[in-house]
């Protein structure tokens, strides 16, 4: 029996040749320094390769179902949760699988990044590892398209206008972009080939690439303080290094395997616990009341629309990725020697530092949304019972008149309604009687002239209103104008 | 080894003119393939992806304009008021459902004088919400508000809401829609 086997697999091996080519690669020693704790931080590459081998497996399984019609693509997701055997699994995984190899991509950069493993010989590595960055970011948006539902919808509106600023071209990138005039069944089918076909298939040769220069240009060692990359003397150095190291497979791989085996494991547990994304709202465009949010990670970019000066916007949506790819393409162009340790390098730990922080606080806005006006406000948040004890009546039919005329969309009082203009709850020790009427008849800032919408009487009882909006026991605001007769 | 030196160091050129020695057809037809080959390559994968490159850009090439549709009798709006219309969109395709319905704002003014906005704001094409309580569209995406009449009130929005050619013909009033408006293509717009 023994004998059988060996013999078919040599009849494979003289065909194959698989100890010449394959084996040798994953044989490919790797430093010595790898053996220690900073070698854990080596795995997050083949990890995010591993999330996109998953995505390629579930996607091909959901495509078994999932229909790319705009007309049925909602009724396929709907029957894939509930009527599927493990089809709410599948797109669970798929979900939480996309998210997690958006996380550790740039966490992989990251890595490189502070270990300045872009530097010589290894910058094209890293050009490439950009590119991958922007498919990867593709493949999310494209693949949050393809759920089509109200989200995906004005999502891929948003896109389109954005796309419409460019100056010239705008238009007719519109109607490319959306396949047609409108969003409909060309912006979706349009989408479906180009997250499964186009982008893996440009991912997949550029991951080839990618990893054919990591295994020839070997694992970069770890950094070390004072030891700075020189151009012409690495490549011996790390030849030299090299006969001391490990073969990747099966040593250094453990490490791999382990982290692998750990996130897999998260992503399964998250998928059965949270389970899949939507569909959300159906993809009806005569559904008004929505408030269209794209996927968590794009929330930042969802802020910086909400928060742009409207002067600099259009530079900011056109301009700003092109600079940001740009710069982060060249990096190893213009840093290619020097010092790789992060403890001689603070200019890029602070920058990943910034980035990091400046990414959560815009994540942060964009999950509040302070800018948005509280649709149901004027509605569902009543006037605090403690604002209307003891009013007189033309107060109270103030407060009446806040309600009514949907100021609660915009205030809050008792930090109850919208967050877009003040909080109204103090307003009367910042505000005098006049000012009052000024901004409620000229608006001012963020907030419309309402002069057009009240009557004389409905501005006066509405201000008589807000004059009672101050702590027992403070004074009101005053003018600096000794002559004001309400002192 | 002479011999095998010999034979390697030789062109094809060489090849070609011994054989033509003994016929001369033959150093027409090798010669013939060199200048060819090329050439036909070329040509057929060039006659293979122009239909290609001309499918992928076929949107831009099929443009189809805006088309009128009857919004139904002037009578079924009041005068002084904004209602929210829902209709099919004339441009749908066949595979939209419920994808190619579309809606829009028809404000009437006093008599046969209408405005017809989109519901899709002019900052990025969220769908605005209308408050007759407080005359306003408001946009739950970035924060962006209109007043009444469309005009830019507050926010991110760069102007105001687009609006659509409309008409009234035998008491019906017939409103010219289907593309997406964006900021360089709002369409024909009708100032009131």
């Amino acid at each position: 029996m023994k004998h059988a086997l060996q013999k078919t697999w040599q009849w494979f091996e003289h065909r194959l040749e698989i100890g010449k080519t394959v084996w040798p690669l994953i044989r490919h020693p790797v430093p010595r320094e790898l053996r220690q704790r900073v070698g854990w931080l080596y795995v997050f590459g083949s990890t995010a390769m591993t999330l996109f081998a998953l995505q390629i497996v579930t996607g091909i399984c959901l495509g078994m179902v999932y229909v790319p019609s705009a007309g049925e693509a909602y009724q396929s997701l709907q029957h894939l949760n509930y009527e599927v055997e493990f089809g709410w699994m599948l797109r669970a995984v798929h979900n939480w699988s996309a998210n997690g190899m958006v996380v550790l991509v740039v966490v992989h950069m990251a890595q490189v990044f502070l270990m300045g493993a872009y530097k010589y010989p290894r910058e094209l590595t890293w050009m490439l590892g950009v590119v991958l960055l922007l498919l990867t970011l593709g493949m999310a948006f494209t693949g949050q398209v393809l759920r089509w539902d109200a989200n995906s919808y004005w999502g891929v509106g948003v896109g389109a206008a954005m796309a419409g600023r460019v100056p010239v071209i705008g238009p007719d990138l519109v109607q490319l972009m959306l396949g047609g005039a409108v969003p409909g069944g060309g912006t979706l089918s349009r989408f479906f080939a180009l997250h499964v076909f186009v982008i893996p298939g440009v991912l997949f040769i550029t991951l080839g690439i990618h990893l054919y220069l990591v295994a020839r240009k070997g694992i970069s060692e770890p950094p070390e303080v004072d030891k700075p990359v020189d151009p012409e003397t690495y490549s011996e150095a790390y030849e030299q290094k090299l006969a001391t190291g490990d073969p990747f497979f099966p040593g250094a791989f453990r490490r791999d395997a382990v982290f692998i085996g750990l996130t897999l494991l998260v992503i399964i547990g998250l998928a059965v616990t949270l389970g899949p994304s939507g569909p959300g709202v159906p993809p009806d465009p005569t559904l008004i009341d929505v408030a269209p949010l794209p996927d968590w990670y794009f929330l930042p970019l969802f802020a910086i629309l909400a928060l742009s000066p409207p002067a600099l916007e259009t530079v900011i949506i056109l301009l700003a990725p092109v600079i940001v790819l740009l710069v982060l393409f060249l990096l190893p162009v213009f840093d290619r020697k020097g010092q790789r340790s992060p403890r001689r390098r603070p200019v890029a730990v602070l920058i990943v530092i910034v980035l990091f922080v400046a990414y959560g606080v815009l994540w942060q806005l964009g999950v509040q949304e302070p800018w948005s006006p509280h649709m149901t406000a004027w509605s569902g948040e009543p006037v605090p019972v403690r604002m209307i004890d003891d009013l007189s009546p033309r107060a109270l039919q103030g407060a009446a008149v806040l309600q009514a005329k949907t100021c609660r969309n915009c205030h809050a009082l008792d930090g109850k309604g919208g967050q877009r203009g003040p909080d109204l709850t103090n307003v009367a020790t910042r505000l005098t009687h006049d000012a009052l009427v000024r901004q409620v008849i000229q608006g001012g800032g963020n907030m419309p002239a309402y002069g057009k919408e009240l009557t004389r009487y409905e501005v006066d009882v509405l201000v008589s209103f807000l004059e009672t909006l101050k702590p027992d026991g403070n004074a009101a605001a005053r003018t600096s104008v000794v002559t004001d007769r309400r002192n | 080894m002479e011999h095998s030196e010999a034979h390697m160091n030789r062109e094809p050129e060489d090849d070609a003119r011994d054989i033509g020695d003994s016929c001369s057809s033959s150093t027409d037809r090798r010669s013939l393939l060199r200048w060819c080959a090329w050439p036909i390559l070329a040509m057929g994968s060039v006659a293979a992806s122009l239909p290609i490159l001309g499918f992928l850009i076929g949107p831009l090439l099929q443009k189809r304009p805006d088309r009128w549709v009857d919004f139904g009798p002037v009578d079924n709006f009041p005068e002084n008021a904004t209602r929210l219309v829902d209709l099919l969109n004339p441009l749908r395709g066949p595979t939209d459902g419920m994808t190619g319905k579309m809606a829009a704002y028809v404000r009437r003014l006093e008599g046969d004088a209408f405005q017809v906005l989109s519901t899709h704001c002019t900052h990025l094409g969220c769908p605005v919400s209308w408050f007759q309580e407080s005359g306003l569209f408001m946009c739950p995406c970035h924060g962006g508000v209109y007043s009444e009449d469309g005009e830019r009130a507050s926010g991110p929005p760069p102007r105001g809401l687009y609006a659509f050619e409309h008409r009234v013909r035998k008491g019906h009033l017939h409103v010219r829609l289907g593309h997406l408006p964006t900021l360089q293509n709002p369409g024909r717009s009708v100032d009131v």
